[in-house]
C-alpha cells in the first residue's frame, strides 16, 4: 500500500506573515462538527479571513492559484486537529515553508503526503519578500537535494530525516509500514507486565 | 550495570516493536482513547482498507467536545453533534471498543476520565487523538497527542511510527505560596521557555513542588506541557501516584497491585540519569498568573503590568501588538482590575474535583458580580456526582454561579457554550487562542479556577491571596 513518492513540490507560493498562528484559527471548531474531512477547504481561515475584510493574504489575488504556503515561526501549534492541514490541503496547497512547525502539526502533514520546511530565518525574510515582489514565480522544494529555489536562489531547507525518507519512499501512510511488523507486534504486546493485569 | 535512565527511556524502549527504516520506532501503544470529534475519519480510513481494530479491548470511547452541558438529553439538539455521537456508538458497537457514554455514568473529558477509572497507569504509552493527551504524564505515563491519520494507524496496529524526542528535566525547588496553583506553574514554565520551547521535547518535571502536588495538580500541569510546544509532559511516580491509583475501577487489585507498585516504581527515572537539557525555577517565586495576550506564554503575574512592546525583545514585538490589540488591553497597566463578562471553570485543565473545591472557597465569600455570565462544568459524570455529595453545587449556586453538566464546555466551543461578540472571560482553560472561546473576536484571559472565581465575584482579574 505504498502511497505516490514525493519528491519535489512545485508550484506559486502564498506568503502568511505571523507568528504562532495556532490551529483554532487555521480551521475554526465549529468544523470539526462532522464525520468527515469533506468542505473543509472553503473554511480554512474563515475567521482571520472575515476580520481582514478581504485583506488576508488567502484571499489576495496575486497569490490565486498558490499551491505552496510561506509561514513563520511555530505554525500549527496548538489542536492535534488533522482537520487543519486537511483544510489546507483541500485549499490547494501541497507543501508547507515555514521557520519552524508545530510538531503534531508537521506529523499530521507528514501522514497526508504534504512536506513541512524549513528555511533560516534570514532566507526566510528573503523568500518572503521575492514571492510578494514577484508572486508568479515558481517555488521548488526538492526534497532531494534539501533545498528551496525561488528567483531569490536556492536556499537549504530543514526537514527531518526520517519525514523526508518516508516522503521520498512513498511510505507517508504508516499504517502499512507498521502492519509489516506481523506478530512482533503481539509479541511486543506480551513482554509488558500490565498487558495481563499484573497477573502472576 | 546498565546505565541510568530516564523514565521516558525506559518506556519508550520497553514499548519498541522495532526501529523503521526510516529511523523512527515502531512503538506499542499500551492505551489508546477516543473521542468523538478525532476518530469518525479514522474508523472510515479502516474500513476503506478493510482492516479490523488490533486490540478493541486496549481502546476506550467517551463523548465530550461537542456534549452540551445544560442538557445531556438524547438526541442532541444539535444535529450535526447528535450525528457524531451515533457515528460512535456504532463505531464501538462493531469494533467491540468500550463506550463511556452519558448513559454509563461515566462519561466526562476524556482527560478526566482516564485518570479517575484507573485506566491511566505509570509506565505506560498512551494516545488519544487530542493535542491535551500529555495529561496523562502526571501518572509516569508517555502520552501523546496524535492526528487522525495516526488514530486509524494505532486502530489498525496499536503502534504508532515516532521520532524519539530529547528530554528536558524541569525542577521546580522550594514551595508554592498560598493561593498558588499548578496551573499558575505551567503558565509561568511556558512564560519563561515559550510557546515553541518545547518542540522535540519531551518535559520530565521534578523538584520539591512536584513531588508535593497531589495527582490532579499534576494532571493539570502535564496537560498544558504542549502549550509550551513539548507534546509529552511527565511526572515520575510515587507513593501519592500508587495511592490514587488504589480500588479505582481498571487498576489491578489484591497481590496483583502490590506487582504493580513494584514494577511503577522501577520505571521512574534513575537517579543519575542524563536529560538532553535542564531548567530549573524556585516556586516560592511563582505568582498567581494570568494571561493577556493570543498565546498560552503570553502571560503576567497578577500583580505585574501588561508589557508593552518597547520592553520587549525585538524578535517578540510584532507578535506583543497583535495581542494587546486584539485584547484590547493597554501596556503599562495592571493585569488586576481588568473587567471580565465571563467566568468559565471546567476543562480537562482544570474541571476536577480539587479545582472545583478551591474554586468554592473563594465562591463562599461573596456573590457573581450582577452581569457577569458564569459556567462551572464539572470534568466528568463521577466529579459532578463527588462535587454535589460535597455540596460544592450548592455553594457555587448560591453565589449566584451556574453550575453544569460535564463536558468540554466553553474550552473550545464546539458546543453551545460560546463567548459572544467581544465578550473577555476569565477561564480555567488551556488555549487563549484568537477565537478559541467560539466568538472570533472573544478574548480569553486563562488563570487558575480559584483566580477564576475570584473574577466572577468581583467582576475583574483579582488577586486570589487577598480573598483567601
Amino acid at each position: 500500500m505504498a502511497e505516490r513518492k514525493i519528491e519535489r513540490v512545485a508550484g506559486r507560493g502564498c506568503v502568511l506573515r505571523g507568528n504562532d498562528i495556532d490551529t483554532d484559527r487555521i480551521i475554526p471548531a465549529r468544523y470539526l462538527r462532522s464525520i468527515s474531512f469533506d468542505g473543509l477547504g472553503e473554511h480554512a481561515f474563515e475567521d482571520d479571513r472575515i476580520q481582514a475584510k478581504g485583506n488576508h493574504s488567502l484571499d489576495d489575488g496575486r497569490f490565486a492559484g498558490a499551491s505552496i504556503l510561506v509561514v513563520g515561526e511555530n505554525f500549527g501549534c496548538g489542536s492535534s486537529r488533522e482537520h487543519a492541514p486537511q483544510s489546507l490541503m483541500r485549499f490547494g496547497f501541497d507543501a508547507f515553508i515555514g521557520e519552524s512547525f508545530a510538531e503534531i502539526f508537521a506529523g499530521n502533514c507528514t501522514a497526508l503526503g504534504l512536506p513541512c520546511v524549513t528555511l533560516e530565518p534570514e532566507d526566510l525574510a528573503t523568500l518572503m519578500d521575492s514571492v510578494e515582489l514577484d508572486p508568479g514565480q515558481d517555488l521548488v522544494i526538492d526534497l532531494e537535494a534539501r533545498t528551496v529555489t525561488s528567483r531569490a536562489g536556492t536556499m537549504a531547507a530543514g526537514i527531518r530525516d526520517g519525514t523526508r525518507q518516508q516522503l521520498l519512499e512513498g511510505t507517508w501512510n504508516a499504517t502499512a509500514v507498521l502492519l509489516e511488523a506481523g506478530d512482533a507486534i503481539e509479541a511486543a504486546a506480551k513482554r509488558l507486565p500490565y498487558s495481563d493485569g499484573f497477573a502472576e | 550495570m546498565s546505565p541510568p535512565k530516564s523514565l521516558f527511556d525506559k518506556v519508550w524502549d520497553l514499548h519498541s516493536v522495532r526501529e523503521l527504516p526510516d529511523g523512527q520506532t515502531q512503538l506499542f501503544i499500551g492505551l489508546h482513547l477516543i473521542h468523538e470529534v478525532t476518530s469518525p475519519q479514522a474508523f472510515a480510513m479502516l474500513e476503506e482498507m478493510g482492516l479490523p481494530v488490533r486490540f478493541p479491548q486496549r481502546t476506550f470511547a467517551t463523548v465530550d467536545h461537542i456534549i452540551p452541558t445544560d442538557t445531556q438529553l438524547r438526541p442532541l439538539s444539535d444535529p450535526l453533534a447528535e450525528q457524531m455521537i451515533v457515528a460512535l456508538e456504532r463505531s464501538c458497537r462493531e469494533h467491540g471498543i468500550s463506550l463511556f457514554d452519558p448513559a454509563s455514568g461515566m462519561q466526562g473529558i476524556v482527560h478526566v476520565i482516564g485518570p479517575e477509572l484507573g485506566l491511566t497507569q505509570p509506565g505506560m504509552t498512551i494516545a488519544c487523538g487530542d493535542s491535551h493527551t500529555s495529561t496523562h504524564g502526571a501518572f509516569g505515563a508517555i502520552a501523546f497527542g496524535i492526528g487522525t491519520s495516526q488514530v486509524r494507524d494505532l486502530l489498525a496496529t496499536q503502534c504508532l511510527a515516532l521520532a524519539r524526542p530529547q528530554v528536558r528535566r524541569i525542577e521546580v525547588s522550594g514551595e508554592l505560596g498560598q493561593g498558588v496553583y499548578a496551573k499558575d506553574v505551567i503558565l509561568t514554565i511556558i512564560r519563561r521557555l515559550g510557546v515553541k520551547g518545547g518542540v522535540g521535547y519531551a518535559y520530565e518535571y521534578g523538584g520539591a513542588v512536584i513531588e508535593n502536588m497531589d495527582l490532579e495538580a499534576r494532571l493539570t500541569l502535564c496537560n498544558m506541557s504542549i502549550e509550551g510546544g513539548a507534546r509529552v509532559g511527565y511526572v515520575n511516580p510515587d507513593a501519592a501516584t500508587f495511592e490514587y491509583l488504589r480500588g479505582r475501577e481498571f487498576s489491578p487489585r489484591g497481590e496483583a497491585f502490590d506487582r504493580a507498585i513494584a514494577w511503577w516504581r522501577s520505571m521512574s527515572s534513575d537517579p543519575q540519569a542524563r536529560f538532553d537539557d535542564r531548567v530549573e525555577l524556585d516556586g516560592g517565586e511563582i505568582d498567581p498568573a494570568v494571561t493577556w495576550g493570543i498565546n498560552p506564554g503570553q502571560s503576567c503575574g497578577v500583580t505585574e503590568a501588561i508589557p508593552s512592546p518597547q520592553q520587549c525583545p525585538e524578535e517578540e514585538r510584532a507578535s506583543v501588538e497583535e495581542a494587546l490589540r486584539f485584547m484590547e488591553l493597554k501596556p503599562g497597566e495592571p493585569i488586576a482590575g481588568t473587567r471580565i463578562d465571563v467566568a468559565f471553570i471546567g476543562s480537562c485543565t482544570n474541571g476536577r474535583i480539587s479545582d472545583l473545591r478551591e474554586a468554592a472557597r473563594v465562591a463562599k465569600t461573596g456573590k457573581v458580580k450582577p452581569g457577569v455570565r458564569t459556567l462551572v462544568v464539572p470534568g466528568s459524570q463521577a466529579v459532578a456526582r463527588q462535587a454535589e455529595e460535597e455540596g460544592l453545587d450548592e455553594i457555587f449556586r448560591e453565589a449566584g454561579f451556574d453550575w453544569r453538566e460535564p463536558g468540554c464546555s466553553m474550552c473550545l466551543a464546539m458546543n453551545p457554550d460560546k463567548l459572544v461578540g467581544r465578550e473577555i472571560s476569565a477561564s480555567s482553560s488551556n488555549r487563549n487562542f484568537k477565537g478559541r472561546q467560539g466568538s472570533p473576536k472573544g478574548r480569553t484571559l486563562l488563570m487558575s479556577p480559584a483566580m477564576v472565581a475570584a473574577a466572577a465575584i468581583h467582576g475583574c482579574v483579582v488577586d486570589v491571596r487577598e480573598i483567601l
